[in-house]
């Protein structure tokens, strides 16, 4: 194993982004409005002069000697929301967790700020990424604040005493979550929507730059689909934690993300802006699903409507005139 | 007892930050009270311990002995006679009950304790067939017994963890290799040259009765030894409890971590099971005691420890007293206060999974 140099740009490097993923558009998606003068990309910025963020170069994963993923190299846009969607079985969650060191490499690497994330110390790398696994399940009788108090276990010494700076973010986290009432409550007596902030607490304590979470909304009622979305927008906005998250819900990744990234066999298909990334042609080639896409008339995004076997009356809007969606 | 550190009062940096101490000081000081409380209760249960039997001293003599006074007949009756049972029954129940509670903690299971999972049960086997199979002593009694419960956990592993530490596949693989080093038990009790029913007893029920003073001493080495390791590791165990992903994204060696906290756990049984042979169900309810009492879903190692210590003294008091003429192995009393949370606990488990 020879280290290789580090590279500023490690997807152009590489040179295996799909062919038809195009640019890296990480500079040319729009500014967001009301991005304030701390802005979202601030903490990356101090690190490494310009955001680099994390990325795959070259991975590949698998389970028992079978591929999921094969060769794939991906930009996340440090400082920015990063959906990943694709259809069941396309390898989104296990690059999510090969990205979160949880699945090992079979090739290539995963770099943070340009650092290869396989050769950073594990405490150092839990200092930095923090990620919230599919499923979670707390200890039976475990309360909201000893639950986010364990986020805190990289930053703690060998005998795990909370420092001042330890309480303080926990209590930031559970601020944030909206769960400092809560904070003597046993989980499994908050509701399904709650259960999931204190888990993102537990996450946001560990104060990390890059969050991953797998899936955050599954088994969430679309309202707290929406609230949870919502929070992990507030964090990015107010914090500048990237936020990577691998969603199901095309509609909601579509309006929530700066950067969508669209797998398929395991490969990345479409990366960029939502609104660049998604149309007909993309939806039916990694979902293999007939559907409109039409101007999301809240966010102005886009908005995929699908065609099932029984409501086929096609409606052409603008987005679907040509194969190059327009924006709007 | 050490006086609990009085740490000097911080500046509360915002009202989160207090309600966050509040919550935490609430939390150590109902461990502490569960602790000393539980503590008091076996300090009690000793004394009548020491003072019940055929020749009966009260308890003001008792004490007057232990503070070094007292007639000669007192003095062999309550510091020979007496308290090396009183001592190994503590000893032994803290070593159960903190191995309870780190495999519950580990393998989040509430089922996964030492003694139902077959590891108490080996290492007996392992201790019998010293003695019994090789005419060993000592150090090599425990070494062997260690050897038997790691090889249960080893087969264990082998077997079923690979399907998941949740099902309750890998229970019931431990429950069959407890019946088999059981069986093994029996079948050397019954080849060697082991005639009295109290001796077979005491490695297939498991007892306190015959401990003399000379094997305290290695008893309570080992088990400092092990408790220290499982409190230098204990740490890890409020990340561990949250499973293996959660664990290695907080920058936890998940793995190592695991094995470590379980070897020594397997220690802990090795020990005390040279000594007591198999003592039913202290691992299993004494940490769930211990977490009940103490609340808050923490492993509640050192409440597990002491409740074990003093449910397993209990436990020897009533199998000697309770029933005059009869007197029952520690073992079969904890089997019958064990046996019917096993129950309960198991229905319950099938519900929670429906």
């Amino acid at each position: 194993m020879t280290p290789r140099a580090r590279t500023v740009d490690p997807a152009v490097e590489a040179g295996s982004v799909p062919a038809d993923a195009g640019p890296v558009p990480v500079e040319a998606s729009a500014p967001r409005p009301s991005a304030d003068a701390s802005g979202p990309s601030d903490r990356a910025d101090h690190r490494a002069g310009h955001p680099i963020g994390l990325a795959a170069e070259g991975v590949s994963l698998g389970y028992d000697g079978r591929r999921i993923v094969e060769d794939l190299s991906l930009r996340l846009p440090a400082g920015r929301i990063t959906a990943i969607v694709g259809p069941n079985a396309c390898g989104k969650s296990t690059l999510l967790r090969g990205l979160a060191r949880l699945h090992p490499l079979e090739a290539g690497r995963v770099t943070l700020d340009g650092q290869d994330v396989g050769r950073m110390p594990r405490r150092e790398l839990a200092r930095r990424l923090g990620v919230l696994p599919q499923s979670s399940v707390a200890p039976d009788g475990v309360r909201v604040a000893d639950l986010v108090g364990r986020g805190r276990y990289p930053h703690q010494g060998w005998f795990g005493r909370h420092s001042s700076g330890d309480d303080l973010a926990v209590a930031e986290a559970l601020e944030a979550t909206g769960m400092a009432e809560l904070a003597d409550r046993p989980i499994d007596e908050l509701s399904g929507g709650q259960r999931q902030r204190v888990w993102i607490a537990m996450v946001l304590a560990q104060q990390p730059e890059v969050m991953l979470l797998d899936e955050p909304t599954t088994y969430l009622d679309l309202a707290h689909q929406l609230e949870l979305l919502d929070l992990l927008t507030a964090l990015n906005r107010e914090r500048g934690t990237t936020i990577v998250m691998v969603l199901h819900e095309l509609n909601l990744a579509a309006r929530y993300a700066d950067h969508l990234v669209v797998m398929s066999g395991g490969r990345v298909v479409a990366e960029g802006e939502p609104a660049r990334v998604l149309d007909r042609d993309t939806v039916h080639g990694a979902f293999g699903l007939s559907a409109e896409v039409i101007d999301d008339p809240v966010s102005g995004g886009p908005l995929i409507v699908p065609i099932g076997r029984f409501h086929s009356a096609p409606v052409v809007t603008e987005r679907n005139a040509g194969s190059e969606s327009t924006l709007g | 007892m050490t006086a609990v550190g009085v740490r000097p009062g911080r500046a509360e940096a915002s009202p989160g930050v207090g309600r966050l101490h509040e919550v935490r000081r609430r939390r150590r000081r109902r461990g502490l009270a569960v602790v000393l409380v539980v503590a008091a209760l076996g300090l009690a249960v000793a004394l009548v311990a020491a003072s019940l039997g055929a020749a009966a001293v009260s308890p003001d003599r008792v004490l007057a002995v232990l503070l070094g006074q007292g007639e000669k007949v007192e003095r062999f009756v309550v510091l020979e006679l007496r308290l090396p049972r009183i001592v190994a029954a503590l000893v032994v129940g803290w070593a159960f009950g903190l191995a309870g509670s780190v495999f519950q903690a580990v393998l989040r299971n509430p089922l996964a304790s030492p003694d139902i999972l077959g590891i108490s049960s080996g290492a007996s086997l392992g201790a019998v067939w010293a003695m019994l199979g090789l005419g060993l002593a000592g150090i090599w009694v425990t070494g062997f017994a260690f050897a038997g419960g790691l090889l249960v956990a080893v087969i264990i592993w082998a077997v079923a963890w690979r399907q998941g530490l949740h099902g309750i596949r890998f229970v019931l693989v431990g429950v069959g290799l407890a019946y088999v080093c059981g069986s093994a038990v029996s079948w050397l009790l019954a080849r060697g040259d082991v005639r009295q029913a109290q001796q077979a007893l005491h490695w297939t029920v498991g007892s306190v009765a015959d401990v003399r003073g000379d094997d305290l001493a290695g008893l309570l080495l080992g088990v400092a030894v092990m408790s220290l390791v499982v409190a230098l590791a204990s740490r890890m165990l409020a990340v561990l409890a949250l499973g293996d992903d959660h664990a290695s994204s907080l920058g936890a060696r998940a793995h190592a971590g695991r094995v470590v906290l379980l070897a020594a756990a397997v220690g802990l049984v090795a020990v005390a099971a040279a000594i007591a042979g198999p003592i039913a169900f202290v691992a299993l309810i004494a940490p769930a005691i211990a977490r009940r009492l103490v609340g808050g879903g923490g492993a509640a190692l050192l409440a597990a420890a002491v409740v074990g210590g003093v449910l397993t003294l209990s436990a020897d008091v009533v199998g000697q007293f309770a029933i005059p003429g009869l007197m029952a192995p520690v073992g079969i009393v904890t089997g019958l206060i064990g046996a019917p949370y096993l129950l309960w606990l198991l229905a319950r488990t099938e519900r929670t999974r429906a």
